[in-house]
């Protein structure tokens, strides 16, 4: 298993994989295979794929300790900056086909819908962590803040999961699916947090000793 | 016209289910057409799927109609393939494929409450209660989005007119058939069945209509057959489909999407570009076919036939 994690091959497969509902949506705007609203299919689309990568980002910290594959790290930046490109995609067709390019115009909806006004923070949010993905942010930042930063994306999650509950009529049982999922991941995270603090306490208080014992 | 784009040929494409399961019901469908023909028709579906598992009723000799619009008409593929009708799942592609084997014959509307005349119509006497005349209606949806179509019926006020409403009949109420059995995919949210309602004077206006066919033809099942109505000034959930009971009454009936958001979904539902949505502007529509969205009018375009119905009403309160 260790042998395929750290293949450069499947790095290689796993962008192409990223890139599949990307080609897809190419392929239907080329064959106009989008039904008989190809903007709002657009919309749906890459909204979809942004809370779903999301999802996959967060799924690598609880993976790699669940399942023992710390490896799983080397795809979690590439996770994240795909959750980015079909973020950058979706606000890419609200700010044309319904803004119409019209910047004063986004901004005034913005501050008065709220789903778009939660849905746009999310998508701000996500910008500085795009930004500082590389290794040379993490190194100019330091990785302790480097993290803290990072950190965002739970709100950028729970933002888009709000931002999609907001605009559905009534039928909310895909909202409410996402919503689970971000819970479950964040809630591992809280769990994981809690329990380690409370087996480390004791190793804090005693540390010089049990370092020393290894 | 009428197979703009064909999809992709599916496994589920090869023979309609419906035509798999009823090939009685399939022939008969087919009319006067022979053997031959039909296996012309098979080969035919075999190349080009069908829009509909069984073929549509053509309706000839309409009365173009002086509302008429002479806007670019929306395909049928488009107005049939994208529907809310929630009975048959909420997705918009849901009802064109759950729709499909949607029972529709015999179907009676039964008319009652404060009439003096309450009734049960069969669809062969509905057909026969007026000249059908077609309406190339603008359609404007709350979810921001509009079709212009070329509906098929008459004024509702014809039908109206017969069971002689009393005068303690001030609202129309309507709904929709609920049929469990035949609606497995019922969901998203809302109460069943659907309901809607009209004030009395708007559902006696012309431009109210009885709605039997669309593009020539009888209604496909996923937009509202047999019989629906037509309020092309309202949003689009005011067009109540399937219709099985006609109410009239004194009282202000509960429409369903009023009970499942008051705040949201008013009982007028005008189409309104002042008033937005609680959650979204309502000043812009996306017509179907076009990326850029264009301005929303008052009442749909329809101000000269019904804004003296609503003057010196706060419509903003009234929404």
């Amino acid at each position: 298993m260790r042998t395929i994690l750290v293949s450069k091959w499947t790095k290689v497969a796993v962008f192409l994989i990223c890139l599949i509902p990307f080609a897809d949506l190419v392929w239907r705007i080329i064959k106009s295979d989008l039904g008989a609203n190809p903007v709002e299919f657009l919309q749906h689309a890459t909204g979809d794929w942004t809370l779903r990568f999301l999802v996959f980002t967060l799924c690598v910290t609880p993976f790699r300790k669940l399942f023992k594959l710390p490896d799983l790290i080397r795809f979690r930046r590439m996770l994240g900056l795909f959750a980015f490109f079909y973020v950058s995609l979706h606000f890419l067709t609200y700010l044309g086909p319904d803004q119409a390019f019209d910047f004063s115009g986004m901004l005034k909806d913005v501050a008065k819908r709220p789903f778009i006004t939660v849905g746009f923070t999310a998508f701000v949010l996500l910008i500085p962590l795009a930004i500082t993905s590389t290794a040379g942010w993490i190194r100019r930042i330091g990785g302790k803040r480097w993290q803290m930063l990072h950190r965002s994306i739970y709100f950028a999650a729970v933002f888009g999961v709000i931002h999609y509950d907001w605009l559905v009529k009534s039928d909310v049982r895909k909202p409410l699916f996402y919503g689970a999922l971000v819970a479950l991941l964040l809630l591992w995270r809280l769990g994981d947090w809690f329990f380690k603090r409370r087996s480390q306490a004791p190793v804090r208080v005693a540390a010089p000793h049990v370092s020393m014992n290894g | 016209m009428l197979i703009r784009k064909a999809p992709d040929l599916t496994y589920a494409d090869v023979t309609p289910r419906s035509v798999y399961l009823d090939r009685r019901k399939f022939l008969r469908a087919m009319g006067i057409a022979g053997a031959t023909a039909v296996a012309g028709k098979g080969l035919f579906d075999l190349v080009l799927p069908p829009q509909n598992a069984l073929a549509a009723t053509q309706f000839t000799g309409l009365i173009k109609s002086p509302f008429s619009t002479t806007e670019k008409q929306n395909s049928l593929n488009d107005v049939s393939h994208y529907n809310n009708f929630y009975e048959f799942g909420s997705d918009k592609s849901d009802p064109a494929k759950n729709a499909q084997n949607f029972k529709t014959t015999p179907w009676t509307v039964s008319v009652e409450g404060d009439v003096s005349k309450s009734r049960k119509f069969t669809m062969d006497e509905i057909l026969k209660l007026a000249p059908l005349e077609e309406r190339i209606y603008r359609h404007r949806c709350v979810e921001r989005w509009s079709i212009v179509v070329p509906w098929i019926g008459f004024s509702f006020n014809v039908l109206a007119k017969l069971v002689e409403p009393t005068p303690k009949a001030r609202y129309v109420a309507f709904e929709t058939l609920y049929d469990r059995r035949q609606m497995p995919h019922a969901g998203g949210g809302i109460d069943f069945p659907y309901v809607e309602g009209l004030r009395l004077d708007e559902g006696m206006n012309p431009l109210a209509l009885l709605c039997v066919g669309m593009y020539g033809e009888s209604l496909p099942p996923q937009d509202g057959a047999p019989v629906r109505m037509i309020v092309p000034w309202k949003y689009g959930y005011k067009s109540i489909k399937s219709l099985v009971k006609i109410r009239f009454q004194e009282k202000e009936p509960p429409t369903t999407w009023n009970r499942y958001s008051t705040s949201e979904y008013g009982f007028y539902s005008n189409v309104n570009p002042n008033v937005d949505h609680p959650r979204w502007s309502q000043s812009k529509e996306r017509r179907l076919g076009e990326i850029f969205m264009r301005p929303t009018v008052m009442f749909n375009g329809y101000g000269d036939q019904v804004a003296s119905m609503y003057s010196g009403m706060d419509l903003k309160k009234y929404h």
